[in-house]
């Protein structure tokens, strides 16, 4: 990579596998949960996540040596929540009907652990282009489960795929349906959400014997 | 040279290939192997697991041959062709080979895939794994057929019966070390996935289905509908059965739980074989009659009016409860599984009343799904561990105290 030094890299590419933050640290799980019965709401989510922490971690970062550590929690909260308002309203003005599926989830980026753990252990301690890469690739590897487990959970759970009905029509029996093929329901509950992120886990872990921890 | 012998020695010789453990899985359960153990003294008993899963197999049998009859029994009488049953348990109207067969035809695809599918995956995992098979799917590939509906479609059960040997068992390490009873797993997983073919007033008559089809593509039929006893309950509808029918089990249900008589006399069987812990069924018959009888009062005392949509459930009276549903199939068949049970004498009381108590809870609180005793069990499966936790440090503290005074 010509642009990214190779420790650079590793900041993206990181989080991605070896040290995803769903997968691995087992953070950001609640949304993962709520909002992954849709791809085009895993998409926006995973999105919006990445705006927030990759803007708050610069921001977080300039400030680093300002802010008295003392009340750092709360300065790094007010960051984030400026920034979740922020995008909050661009869905609400630009996408109105799919920040209605969000619902309350966008307002609730500000309490993903993800994002606080980022501000903790990354931003207080390094630069802003090096922050910068960081929130990207956290916010890619978070991203990128929630849009496994969105693909997976609306596949077999609705039988479409960003709204287009890929396994045929459920009530005029076309495609796969008229052989008999029923959607599973229980995809759309977040039970299963947690069962999929069990399943990406177990795989993961049991590719890269190295990540299993005693 | 016997047959004994020469599978021994077969063993032996292609002991280094992968397969091995799918044959040696065949092998005993025909032979007792030869191999001995080496070192230190073994007292071997003849009652290893296979064969305690044998026992579980043999104590069911009964309700699934009355189930095929029933399957059958049902299907007849909702068209018509057949009169209800008059004469008590051995009625002619109900022990006919027509009954049979349908039910026969019906079930055995049950039975072929639950074993077919969930047996697949315990070889193929053995083979990976490189151990040797398991044999925990035996009593669970026999339960799976027992507690679905007739008409449900066979590539939903096979999906469900990977998810639940797969999520519920082998991710946990097999056999032995599972949370919850695969079986109900796979039921629940069925109920969340599937539910219009999991309850409602269609799916537990064989021929309803297919009834209402023909109906949309507009033939002059009659609609065939029947519900359960809890279901039907659970909307404050009259009940059309007397108590003898449901004890015996002339009543649409799931494949082989509407039988009391028949899984009583499994229950005593396992008991009087040592397998199933009768403190674990007494005490769950127990905590049902507890809160049956605590709901009993509330509608007698008046607190709750017909007006009321848990009226149904909460009037019946609380023996009723006993034999209507699953939960006689749950508590004898399920609740007992020795792997997900807690283990201490004391927990097993403790687990078995709160699975009664809780089962007849969610029938009553939860109209839109009256069967409570499948959450009952896994609920209880998912605390039997601390329960035998508390159990365990109870009794350390109470030795302590002895110790104690003993010094003092």
């Amino acid at each position: 990579m010509g642009l990214l030094s190779k420790k650079d890299a590793k900041l993206i590419t990181d989080p991605l596998a070896d040290n995803n933050p769903i997968t691995i640290q087992v953070l950001g799980i609640c949304s993962a949960l709520a909002i992954t019965a849709e791809l085009k709401a895993s998409i926006v989510m995973a999105l919006s996540v990445m705006a927030v922490l990759a803007i708050g971690n610069v921001v977080i970062s300039l400030m680093r040596n300002i802010i008295p550590s003392k009340i750092r929690i709360i300065v790094q909260l007010v960051v984030v929540a400026a920034l979740v308002i922020i995008v909050d309203q661009v869905l609400k003005a630009f996408a109105y009907e799919l920040s209605k599926t969000l619902s309350v989830f966008v307002g609730l980026i500000i309490t993903n652990c993800i994002i606080m753990g980022r501000f903790e252990a990354f931003a207080l301690g390094n630069k802003p282009w090096r922050s910068f890469l960081d929130g990207i690739g956290n916010a890619a590897g978070y991203g990128l489960i929630l849009i496994i487990v969105g693909f997976f959970r609306e596949l077999l759970g609705s039988g479409t795929l960003l709204g287009f009905k890929v396994l045929g029509d459920p009530i005029e029996k076309t495609g796969l349906y008229a052989i008999g093929y029923e959607n599973n329901g229980f995809m759309l509950l977040s039970p299963m959400a947690l069962i999929v992120v069990g399943i990406i886990i177990w795989v993961q872990r049991s590719r890269n014997q190295a990540l299993i921890e005693d | 040279m016997s047959l004994k012998n020469k599978l021994h020695n077969f063993k032996v010789k292609n002991k280094d290939k992968k397969w091995l453990p799918a044959f040696s899985a065949l092998h005993t359960f025909l032979f007792l192997p030869n191999e001995t153990t080496h070192g230190g003294t073994h007292i071997k008993v003849a009652d290893d697991l296979k064969r305690t899963m044998n026992t579980v197999i043999m104590a069911m049998i009964p309700c699934l041959i009355f189930g095929m009859f029933n399957a059958g029994y049902q299907h007849h009488l909702a068209l018509g062709e057949i009169q209800a049953v008059t004469s008590g348990f051995f009625s002619p109207e109900f022990w006919t080979l027509s009954n049979f067969m349908v039910g026969f035809w019906k079930i055995l695809p049950l039975v072929i895939v639950s074993y077919g599918v969930g047996l697949g995956i315990e070889f193929i995992f053995a083979i990976i794994k490189g151990h040797e098979v398991e044999e925990g799917y035996l009593v669970t590939g026999m339960l799976v057929p027992l507690i679905v509906p007739v008409d449900i479609p066979l590539w939903m059960l096979a999906v469900a019966v990977i998810f639940g040997v797969v999520i519920g068992k082998e991710v946990f390490g097999g056999t032995g070390m599972n949370i919850l009873n695969p079986a109900l797993t796979i039921r629940a997983f069925l109920f969340f996935a599937y539910p219009t073919w999991m309850s409602g007033d269609k799916v537990w008559i064989h021929g309803a289905v297919e009834r209402d089809q023909l109906i949309a593509s507009g033939q002059n039929l009659d609609a065939i509908s029947g519900e359960t006893i809890l279901g039907g309950l659970a909307q404050g509808k009259e009940i059309a059965y007397s108590l003898w029918d449901m004890f015996l089990g002339f009543i649409p249900g799931s494949v082989g739980e509407t039988s009391t008589l028949l899984i009583i006399l499994g229950g005593l069987f396992l008991i009087f074989t040592k397998i199933g812990s009768w403190r674990i069924m007494l005490s769950s018959v127990i905590g049902a009659i507890v809160m049956g009888l605590i709901f009993n009062q509330v509608t007698a005392s008046g607190w709750i009016t017909e007006s009321s949509k848990f009226y149904g459930l909460m009037s019946a009276p609380f023996w009723e409860h006993l034999v209507i549903g699953g939960f006689a199939f749950g508590t004898v068949f399920m609740a007992t599984d020795p792997v997900t049970a807690s283990q201490t004498n004391k927990g097993k009381w403790i687990y078995g009343f709160l699975i009664g108590f809780v089962s007849i809870m969610i029938r009553v609180f939860n109209p839109a799904y009256p069967e409570g005793v499948m959450l009952a069990i896994l609920l209880m499966n998912v605390f039997a561990p601390t329960i035998d936790h508390y159990v365990v440090q109870g009794n350390v503290k109470k030795r302590m105290k002895r110790l104690k005074a003993k010094v003092a």
